[in-house]
């Protein structure tokens, strides 16, 4: 098993690159990888609960929280996230808040680090 | 492996996007991720510059004075603060027609370290040797 961790700047909506994500974080996840995701810049979208999935848009809520509920670790930047007025009560459950450190961290005890940039 | 070598790539210019100075302060993170580290576990960030990224590295920027927000320059001469290497592509300097003297220094800050200007063969050298290269 190997640890991969991914991290992710682009907007949910206007760029499919959260999409992939999740499809390869769910790959990796059944071949027996662990999986780290540090959410920062305009991807802290992603996070924010009661996202209405109309047809037109991609929607993080269901698959990041099914990735959480197989124990993929999410960690969203905390500044970040309220600079954009999201409040933890507005982000979906498990979603870890914290710094950037948390990604170094995390890429410090990695195989492999995807860096997926922002816009 | 105790010690992890990461390359912030910085190559978007300081405008429209939040990606380089988000960038340069994931670089900065490094001095405190040691609390989520085990005794002996370090990361060693260095910081290039290429490309329009270089934009970034004019000093004098009005950011604050006329956006309210902190000037990519500030975060530069913040990187140096902490004792980061900033090393800043020289080629592409000169493709923007941006001398030394216009680039900043943090010695008002009371930083050790300055702007080294490179060939891009030296950059090239600190992402071969990076266990990752991060791209902003």
């Amino acid at each position: 098993m190997a640890v991969l961790t991914i991290g992710i700047f682009s907007s949910l909506v206007g760029s499919m690159t959260p999409d992939f994500m999740f499809k390869l974080s769910e790959a990796a996840l059944e071949k027996g990888h662990k999986v780290n995701i540090w959410v920062s810049g305009n991807a802290v979208s992603l996070i924010k609960n009661h996202q209405k999935h109309l047809k037109d848009y991609s929607t993080g809520e269901k698959p990041l929280a099914a990735l959480i509920q197989k124990g993929v670790e999410v960690c969203t930047c905390e500044a970040c996230t309220l600079a954009r007025g999201i409040q933890k009560p507005d982000a979906v459950e498990g979603v870890q808040w914290n710094a950037m450190h948390w990604y170094l961290a995390k890429v410090h005890g990695s195989d492999r680090v995807l860096h997926m940039g922002g816009e | 492996m105790a010690d992890i070598k990461l390359a912030f790539l910085i190559q978007r210019p300081p405008y429209k996007s939040e990606n380089p100075k988000l960038g340069l302060t994931h670089a900065i993170s490094y001095q405190t991720v040691e609390i989520l580290l085990e005794d002996g576990e370090t990361v060693t960030p260095t910081v290039c510059v290429v490309g329009e990224g270089v934009l970034g590295c004019v000093k004098d920027q009005k950011a604050m004075e006329l956006y309210g927000i902190t000037s990519t320059e500030m975060h530069v001469k913040s990187c140096l603060l902490v004792d980061l290497d900033v090393l800043v592509c020289k080629e592409d300097l000169a493709r923007f027609g941006i001398s030394e003297d216009m680039m900043p220094d943090a010695e008002d800050m009371g930083a050790d370290k300055t702007i080294q200007v490179v060939p891009y063969a030296e950059i090239q050298k600190v992402i071969e040797n990076a266990n990752h290269v991060l791209f902003f």
